[in-house]
């Protein structure tokens, strides 16, 4: 399926509006969908600064992500103007410590937070 | 319509026929699964190949009629 130009030039603006930027369903503070709330989670765990891109707000943007990255689903994770994956991705990563590490290797700031609760 | 856990498997099998394949569903509820997919395609592909790999087996499905599908793919 080809993409609009319009559309492909937004999403590339929000990849490239900050280091790391997540794709999802709602914001950061008030996920509204189980898998976006997974991967805020995560990312908030490792202390990791990022943008939220709530793809309810925008239609486009919501059916343009998945053209744009190959990908069906929402959540999206770019690190970097980079595709990294979707929930389970960073889920599977994040378990056995290779998100920390492509966070170390991209230069971005970790800084793990301890559990709450 | 929600899909059957063994639709599923015989989509991923017709891509992937030696492919060892566990689906489980999560909530009983015919919309909530777990998959794992182990197949020697995905030999020296990244996550996202192997799982776009799965996604295109599945035909436009994912995030359509096949809501939620906990993905994991690995080489033997």
């Amino acid at each position: 399926m080809m993409l609009e130009d319009r559309i492909k030039e937004k999403i590339g603006h929000n990849i490239a509006s900050d280091e790391v930027v997540l794709f999802m369903k709602g914001t950061p503070v008030f996920p509204q969908c189980g898998f976006s709330a997974a991967v805020v989670g995560v990312l908030s765990h490792l202390g990791i600064k990022f943008s939220g891109v709530n793809v309810l707000e925008d239609d486009e943007i919501r059916e343009g992500i998945k053209t744009y990255s190959d990908w069906p689903t929402i959540p999206q994770l770019y690190v970097k103007g980079e595709f990294i994956g979707g929930c389970d991705i960073v889920r599977e990563m994040y378990e056995t410590g290779e998100l920390m590490e492509m966070f170390n290797t991209h230069g971005i700031n970790v800084n793990p937070q301890p559990m709450q609760g | 319509m929600p899909m059957q856990a063994h639709e599923i498997e015989t989509l991923i099998k017709k891509a992937f026929p030696d492919a060892q394949i566990t689906i489980e569903d999560l909530r009983g509820d015919g919309d909530h699964y777990s998959c794992m997919v182990v197949s020697a395609a995905f030999a020296g592909k990244s996550r996202v190949q192997q799982h776009q790999m799965v996604y295109q087996a599945l035909d436009g499905r994912m995030g359509g009629e096949l809501h939620a599908l906990a993905l994991q793919t690995r080489a033997p």
